[in-house]
Formats: structure tokens, sequence, C-alpha cells
């Protein structure tokens, strides 16, 4: 058992120190009838390459995105992720360590996270930003709820066009209740918002799941009018390079997918929550925050702050349960937005919006295929002749990953079964286009 | 361009050339590193990208218009900034990480060279399942390896953290509960020695917590929990092996008097590493427990993330399972992603930690049942060596029984020192050790909390006890300067955290250029 570093004659060794006669011994406390002293079900230890060769054989059972044509996004989107990223995040110190609890030594962190934060604030046009949350997903649902709480309010409106499952998220956690407004969906793009006295905040994503950019401004002035706040959600960061960020736009609590950045698309994660508010928010904004600080021999460092919000002080009072963040695919994307800097975001927007123009023009050459975006950045939704999640399941087969059909997310909704939302990046190439539409043209006969 | 008087550019958006290898004091082994802003520009940036044009974008009228003031690092300076800045950090590879309640064990690398597949990596959680059946069996294996660990009827696994899985646990109680058309039950029981996350768990889903008293021994009462119990009681959140590092003796009677009050038994399984194989927490009547796969299971922590909590769930709560899950269907597995019946909703976008599960799997495989449990029992014997070495000088409140995973002492060693347990925590730092948890569990005055794991080899411990008992005497023979002054050897001295939380400064912010430093 090569992770276990004691030999039975060590093992006896420290027993006898003990004063007990064995291991099972010391467990003595436990039921007998619940203490097992025979083995487990389980297959027995394995050599590392026994279980390598296990593990190859479960990844070989997956088409990874890499391995040909792929047009999916939705929430989750396939970037290239420079070399050096995950080199850095292997690093012991970084990989082994607990949150920086005992900031003496633990100020690679913390710096890192002041960082993280000062990033994901400039990149949102926001005051303040955490040291992130589990995903998009439930910091918005957070969000909801420290909205919420700063309003005294109840009433949350959810825009349409906010990605179905982020809806489900916030449907979980506030519960099914009249007070959560849910506007349909309508590809017009129209926002029939029903806000009055009892509206905490209005949710409103850009792009929105159907990669339609959305006009924060106007969300804004209904939101303010009413009293109410307004929450801005991304699930794709790259679009920020190109798109103004909702904090000029009157957002007040912004909160993102940042996986895009410096993170796999790992089956759903882990990814890493990004959220960012104004400072007046700051005490009712859920998880950790870093601040600046001096040490007693005045020099600059780092602690985690303002953790009188937080449960393992406030217990039933906290504004939040949460604990552990994403502080790994945090320095990820940490790491992978000082490689890029301002100058290479706004390339990289610049080059997804280049692909997404080549694949939308590829996409309306189809007979039969409705592009139905006016706006967008590097996603869009195509109408089919026919029911989209069939044609997808074809294309899969001829190695051709075309998208997601809007049915996988909302199968009670007659009015999208004929929808596909693609995205491209700049990992879409030219062949993978042509190798769509070739593909869709034959399907679609 | 302007620069302040350390050398540094005044600000993101000012383009420098001063960034580049810029060292500033400390020697190389403990460095003094600038912040990225400090360092880099908007100009420089270490990826090489084609300048693309286009005749017409289709961004409507949202093209941005403010700057963003994004600093870039070319790919040495990046590497070097944050190798410079990984080495300001206490890791696990670099010493004895005795944090009680964390589990700070080995993270094994093949953990993580097999999280690193593209078959693993490279997938995204909307593809079609045919495309991934891989996936969704490594899903179901962890799956049939954590039921099997606990026996348990169902897990949900999606939990992104601990305190996610209490989440999606307590969840599931309150539906169950509604189900019995028992909804109004609004209270939950709470022993005095849970992590903050049960109270605040509980409170979130707008519970009223109950707070239970610990007995002299450190453990639950069963006729306290039974005097607390009611029919206005929906569960209790019960840790076991509980935080004073104890299994608790009464869990079964607990466990019998809450489901004869119509209550369910949620168990914080934070502690599971010390009887993983050796105690199924189903058998002791648990009806939903988290398991930190970043801390039983041996996924990094990566300085605070990211974590995963699964949920293992009785028969009595598995209708009650969040969607996402795995499930046979003909002679392949599908993914159950619209709740059917009374079951709760979606508790995070996508299928969970993915990244986690392949590294919890490969650990599990690795040690396999065998080794998981002569690694609880090594955890647990490591535990009490380093109790059975140190309880002669400092006091263990609970002494006289085995510990199990993690040793508990209370700072009544310290009596007439003027020492505080902070004060000797920190004095750990300048002798090469991370301090263990101190000032939790909070029954305890004081209280130290060591956690040595199974990772820890004799010569560590030992070496860890004879500091302790040196630090120990040297406190008691006054020396109190050199707990109060530490650490000293550390990157940085004690910080002021009260500076930090009066006027908080949470991002960089281009520093006021004096008026003989502008040009």
């Amino acid at each position: 058992m090569r992770y276990l570093p004691h030999s039975n004659a060590e093992r006896a060794e420290m027993l006898a120190v003990i004063g007990t006669p064995s291991e099972d011994a010391l467990f003595n406390a436990v039921p007998r009838r619940a203490f097992k002293t025979a083995p487990l079900k389980l297959p027995a230890h394995s050599p590392e390459f026994t279980v390598e060769a296990r593990m190859v054989e479960l990844a070989q059972k997956n088409r990874a995105a890499g391995d040909g044509p792929f047009f999916l996004g939705a929430g989750a989107y396939r970037h290239h992720v420079p070399a050096s990223v995950d080199h850095l995040i292997q690093r012991s110190e970084w990989l082994t360590a607990y949150t920086p609890y005992q900031p003496e030594v633990s100020q690679g962190t913390l710096q890192m996270l002041f960082e993280f934060q000062t990033q994901v604030a400039h990149l949102f046009g926001m005051e303040v930003a955490n040291a992130s949350m589990y995903d998009g997903s439930t910091a918005t649902a957070e969000a909801v709820l420290m909205a919420k709480r700063l309003t005294k309010r109840n009433r949350i409106v959810l825009s349409s066009g906010l990605h179905p499952h982020y809806r489900d998220v916030v449907r979980t956690y506030v519960g099914d209740t009249d007070d959560l407004v849910i506007v349909p969906h309508s590809l017009a793009g129209t926002m029939p918002l029903t806000i009055d006295e009892h509206t905490a905040a209005i949710v409103v994503q850009t792009p929105d799941f159907y990669g339609s950019l959305r006009n924060i401004e106007e969300y804004a002035d209904i939101a303010h009018d009413a009293g109410a706040l307004l929450i801005v959600v991304v699930t794709e960061v790259v679009s920020l390079g190109l798109i103004e960020a909702p904090g000029p736009l009157g957002a007040d609590i912004v909160v993102a997918e940042g996986q895009s950045i410096g993170n796999s698309l790992n089956f759903g994660g882990p990814y890493v929550g990004l959220m960012a508010t104004r400072k007046e928010f700051v005490r009712q904004m859920p998880g950790r925050l870093c601040g600046e600080t001096v040490d007693s021999d005045g020099n600059r460092g780092f602690v985690l702050t303002l953790s009188t919000r937080e449960q393992h002080i406030r217990r039933e009072k906290a504004t939040s349960n949460i604990c552990t963040n994403s502080g790994l695919c945090a320095l990820a994307f940490t790491i992978h937005m000082s490689l890029l800097g301002e100058a290479g975001l706004v390339k990289l927007a610049r080059l997804n919006h280049a692909r997404a123009l080549a694949l939308a023009s590829a996409l309306e050459s189809i007979p039969g295929v409705e592009l139905l975006n006016k706006t967008f950045f590097n996603e869009m939704t195509i109408r089919l002749p026919v029911a989209a999640a069939p044609v997808v399941d074809t294309l899969a087969r001829k190695n051709i990953l075309a998208g997601v059909p809007v049915s996988r997310l909302e199968p009670d909704d007659p009015t999208v079964h004929d929808l596909i939302v693609l995205a491209a990046t700049e990992l879409t190439t030219d062949a993978h286009i042509a190798a769509l539409v070739q593909g869709l043209k034959e399907v679609l006969g | 361009m302007s620069m302040n008087t350390q050398g540094r550019p005044t600000g993101a958006g000012t383009a420098a050339s001063a960034g580049a290898f810029a060292s500033t004091s400390g020697s190389s082994l403990l460095p003094n590193e600038p912040l990225l802003f400090e360092i880099g520009d908007t100009e420089h940036s270490g990826v090489d990208l084609p300048d693309v044009t286009f005749d017409e974008s289709r961004l409507g009228d949202f093209a941005r218009k403010t700057p963003l003031n994004l600093a870039g690092l070319t790919e040495p300076e990046t590497l070097r900034h944050y190798v410079r800045l990984s080495r300001l950090n206490f890791s696990i590879d670099s010493g004895m990480y005795p944090l009680g309640s964390c589990t700070m064990k080995h993270n094994p690398r093949l953990n993580e060279k097999m999280a690193r597949l593209p078959g693993f990596a490279d997938i995204h959680p909307l593809q079609p399942v045919s495309t991934v059946q891989g996936a969704l069996e490594l899903m179901n294996e962890l799956a049939y390896w954590l039921m099997t660990l606990t026996n348990t009827a169902a897990v949900a696994l999606s939990p992104k953290a601990g305190a996610h899985g209490e989440l999606c646990g307590m969840m599931a109680i309150r539906a169950a509960q509604k189900a019995r058309g028992q909804g109004h039950r609004g209270v939950v029981l709470v022993p005095e020695s849970a992590h903050g996350t049960n109270p605040a768990t509980a409170a979130f889903l707008g519970y009223t917590v109950r707070s239970i008293g610990a007995r002299d021994d450190g453990t639950v009462d069963v006729e306290a929990v039974k005097s607390a119990l009611g029919p206005d009681v929906a569960a209790i959140m019960l840790t076991n092996p509980n935080t004073c590092g104890l299994f608790e003796p009464q869990v079964i009677e607990i466990a019998e008097a809450v489901h004869e009050a119509g209550a369910f038994f949620y168990c914080d399984g934070a502690n599971f590493n010390a009887i993983m194989g050796v105690v199924r927490p189903g058998d002791l009547g648990i009806d939903a427990m988290h398991i930190n796969l970043h801390k039983t299971f041996s996924t990094p922590h990566g300085g605070g993330g990211p974590g995963a909590g699964p949920v293992v769930l009785s028969a009595a709560l598995a209708p009650f399972a969040p969607v996402p899950f795995v499930r046979k269907s003909g002679d392949g597995l599908e993914l159950v992603e619209h709740a059917e019946g009374e079951a709760l909703g979606r508790i995070t976008a996508f299928n969970g930690q993915m990244g986690m599960y392949v590294r919890a799997l490969t650990y599990m495989l690795s040690h396999g049942g065998d080794g998981l449990a002569q690694a609880a029992k090594d955890a647990v014997l490591n535990a009490n060596y380093v109790k059975a070495r140190l309880e002669k000088v400092f006091s263990a409140p609970f002494g006289g029984q085995p510990c199990l995973h993690e040793a508990l002492f209370d700072d009544s060693f310290l009596d007439g020192t003027g020492i505080s347990t902070l004060d000797f925590a920190k004095a750990l730092i300048d002798e090469g050790f991370h301090p263990m948890t101190m000032y939790f569990p909070l029954v305890v005055h004081g209280a130290m909390l060591i956690e040595p794991t199974e990772s820890e080899p004799k010569q560590t411990l030992d070496h860890f006890c004879e500091v302790m008992l040196e630090l120990a005497a040297d406190a008691r023979a006054g020396n109190q300067q050199r707990f109060t002054s530490a650490p000293l050897k550390a990157p940085r001295r004690r910080l002021d955290e009260t500076r930090a939380a009066r006027a908080p400064r949470l991002k960089w912010e281009p520093p006021v250029d004096l008026p003989q430093a502008a040009e």
C-alpha cells in the first residue's frame, strides 16, 4: 500500500507506546455490531499501472471534444488553456495547501486571491469581487438570496434567456413559490417584466442562453425605478473582451461562470463561480474575501477578512453556509488572465467573434436552417425544419458534436424542440465548420 | 510613465517594461513579490493570438467602450511571478499539516494524471450521452464504492463541496418531511460541537436551530437528544466521529430515538476518514451524510477548493435525490436530468465535480477496500500515538479513552504563562509545522485539534511530538517572547486582521502619485 508509510513493526511500536494491543482496539467506542472486522466487498489494492489502465479504459469510452468537430457551449466552453497554466497549478505549494486560515504561511494563496478579486472586479467594471464561488449557477442562486437580504423584499424576476439550469438551481434554492417569477422564453427578445415594490431583483443573462446580447441598461432602469436590484449573469466571460462590462451599465451584482478562462470542460466541474458587487453591499456578499493589510513589521500582506459574514464565525447567522470555494480553479483563471492581459483578452474575444461570424454565415447557407440571432458573441441558435435532438444524435454518430438541442434542457417546452444552440471558439476551424455544414445538409436531406 | 519610489509602474493602464523579471526585496527563497498589477501592464501578453478583423460585427450596440485595465505578463514573467508566490505557501508536500477536521492527507499524483486524460477533462456536460458512456460508468462506479462503504441506498454525486452536500441532504430531508405531510416541522437539532456549516445550513433552509450540549466526555447524550426531540423537530445534524475526535458511542440509540420521533438523521461526514472501510454509517441508522472527497478521498484542497461533497442517502430519502443522476438503461447508462415525482431539482448547473470523481475513484482503486480500511486504522493509530506522547504535558479534556482520527487538547497547560493557544500555534510555524486547528470545537477552551492523518510516517510524528513537548516546556519556563512574537521565520509576521476588516481594501488600486515621484 504505497500511500501508507508504516511498517508492521512500526505499528507495533506505536501501539506499545499507546498501550493498546491492536489498531482495532482503538475503535472500542464503536458498537460491536457496527464494527467490520472483515473487509467490505470491494476490490483489493492495485498497482499504479493497473489503476491507470482501468481509468484509461473508461476515458477512452468518451468522445473528447478535441477529437473532431465540436460546437457545444450553453454554459461551458472549450477554449485553449496555455500549458503553463496547468503546470503552475500542479505545483505542490498551490495544489496541496489548505484554505489560507494561517496567513503568515499562506501569502501565496492570499496574494493570488487578491489578484483574482481585482481581475474579476475589473472585468465586470464593479467595485468588489469575492474569492470565488462553486460555479456560475450556484453563484446566481447566492446572488438572488443576497438581493433578498439587501432589499428585504422577496420577489425575484428571472428574465427569459437565463440558462435553464441556472433557473432550475435558483428554484431549488429559493423554493417553488409565487415570489419566483419566471419570464417565459421568447425569441422575440421582448421583456414583459412585471415588477413592483415587492421585487428584490431582476436577473438577466448576457449573452443569453440563446447567444443574443441583452440591453443591460434597459433592465437596470426597470429594476432601479422600482427600487429593485439588477443581477447580471455571464456564462461566457471571454465575451467581456468585446462587450461592455455590466458595471458601467448599471448592474448591482454580477455573477459569472469563469470556466472559460484557465479551466477545462471537465464534464461540468470543477468550475469557478465569479461574483462582484458594489462596495456598499459587500457585507451581504457570501463567500470568502481577501483583503490587504500589514504585518507587525509593517510589510504588506493579505488576510481573509470580513469573516463575520461567514459560517465558521456566525454559524446560524451567516450570510451563507458556503465554506469551500474554488481556489485552484480561481488560480487557473488568474494565471490564464495574467497571460492574456487586456491585449490578449481583447484579441481572444475578437477571434471568437470572428469564428462565430464564420459559423453563422455557413449555417445560414444551409437550406431549411434559420439563424435566430440578431446579435451574438460566439454562440447562436438555429431553427431546423425538424426536431433537433435526433439530428444532433445522428451527427454524433458521424463524429460531429453539433451543439446542444434546447429540448435537452427544456423538454416540456414544445416551442424549442427544433432549436440547437451552437458555439464557436478560437479552437473552431474552417474544416470543423465545413464538416458540420456537410453533415447537416446530409441529415436534413 | 510615472513610477513610485519603488520603481513600480503606477497603473496597469500604463505601458511599462519595468515588469520584466522584476525582483524586489526579500531573498530568492522568501521573496517579496509585487502584485501582478504592479509588474504587468495592459500591453504585455503571454499568448500569441492572430489579429483578426471583421467587416461587420454582430455585437449590436453593445461593444465595449470602457477599458478593462487588466494587467498582462509574458510567459516567463508569469512563471516567475506564480512560482515565487507559491513559495510563500505551506503545503502538505512541504511539511506536516495537522489541521484537525481538515484531513490533510497525501494527494497522489496518479489522481492528477488521470483527471487530465482528455476523455475526462475534455468532455462537455451536455454532449449526447452516447458519447460519454465512460464518464457515466465512472460516476456509477464511484457511487457503488460510496454506497458500499456506507451501506446506503443511493448517492447524490453533484454537490460541489461539503457545505453544499449538507444543503442537498437537508433539502432532501425537507422534501421528505413535506411528502409525509410533516412540512411544518421547523426545528433542527445541532450539538454545540458541530461545524459552523451545520447551523448555517439549517438556518439557510429556514429551520430554527436547537442546540444540544455535550457530556463531560465530549459526546452527545441520547437522553439530551430525546428531551430535545418533539413533533416540531425535522432532523438532527450530528457529526460522527465528532469534532472532538470521538466516536459517538450512543449513535445507534440516537438514530433510533430520532426516527421514533419522526425526524431524520443527517450525519456530517467530514470525519469519515476515521472509519472508512471499518464502520458503515448506514449500519448506524443515518439517513443522509455528505462525504468530502477532498478530505477522505485525497482530492487536493487547492488552497481552498474545489471540493466535492457527494451525499449518501437512506432508502427513505433516496426518492428525493437531486438531478442529475446516472441510471442503467438497456445495455448502457443514461443521465436522468429532469426531476420526476417529488425529487429535488437541480442544485448545480451540470454534473457536479467530475474532475474530483476521477481523482477519488483513482484513489479508491489504488487503495482497494483493504487499503482504505488500513488507512483509516493508521489515521486513528497516528492520532492516538500523538495523544499518548503528548498527554502527560498537554491537557486532553476527554482523555482516558482512545480518540479516533484526531487528538484534542485544551489550553489549561498554558495557564499562567501569558501565552495563548494562538501564540503557541504560531510558534509551531517557526519549527517547520503548520499549526493545528485552533479554538475549534467551541466546547473546549482554547482548543487545539490535531489530525495527523495516515500519511505521516512515525519519524515525522516523533519529531512533531518532540517539538510540541519542547515548546510546552519553554512556555512553562516563562519564555513568553518566543510565542508572542512568533512567527519570526515565516514569509510574514503576524498580520493585522483588525485593520483589514475596518477599512477593507479588497482589490488593487492605482497608487496616488507623490509629487516628487511624478515625472
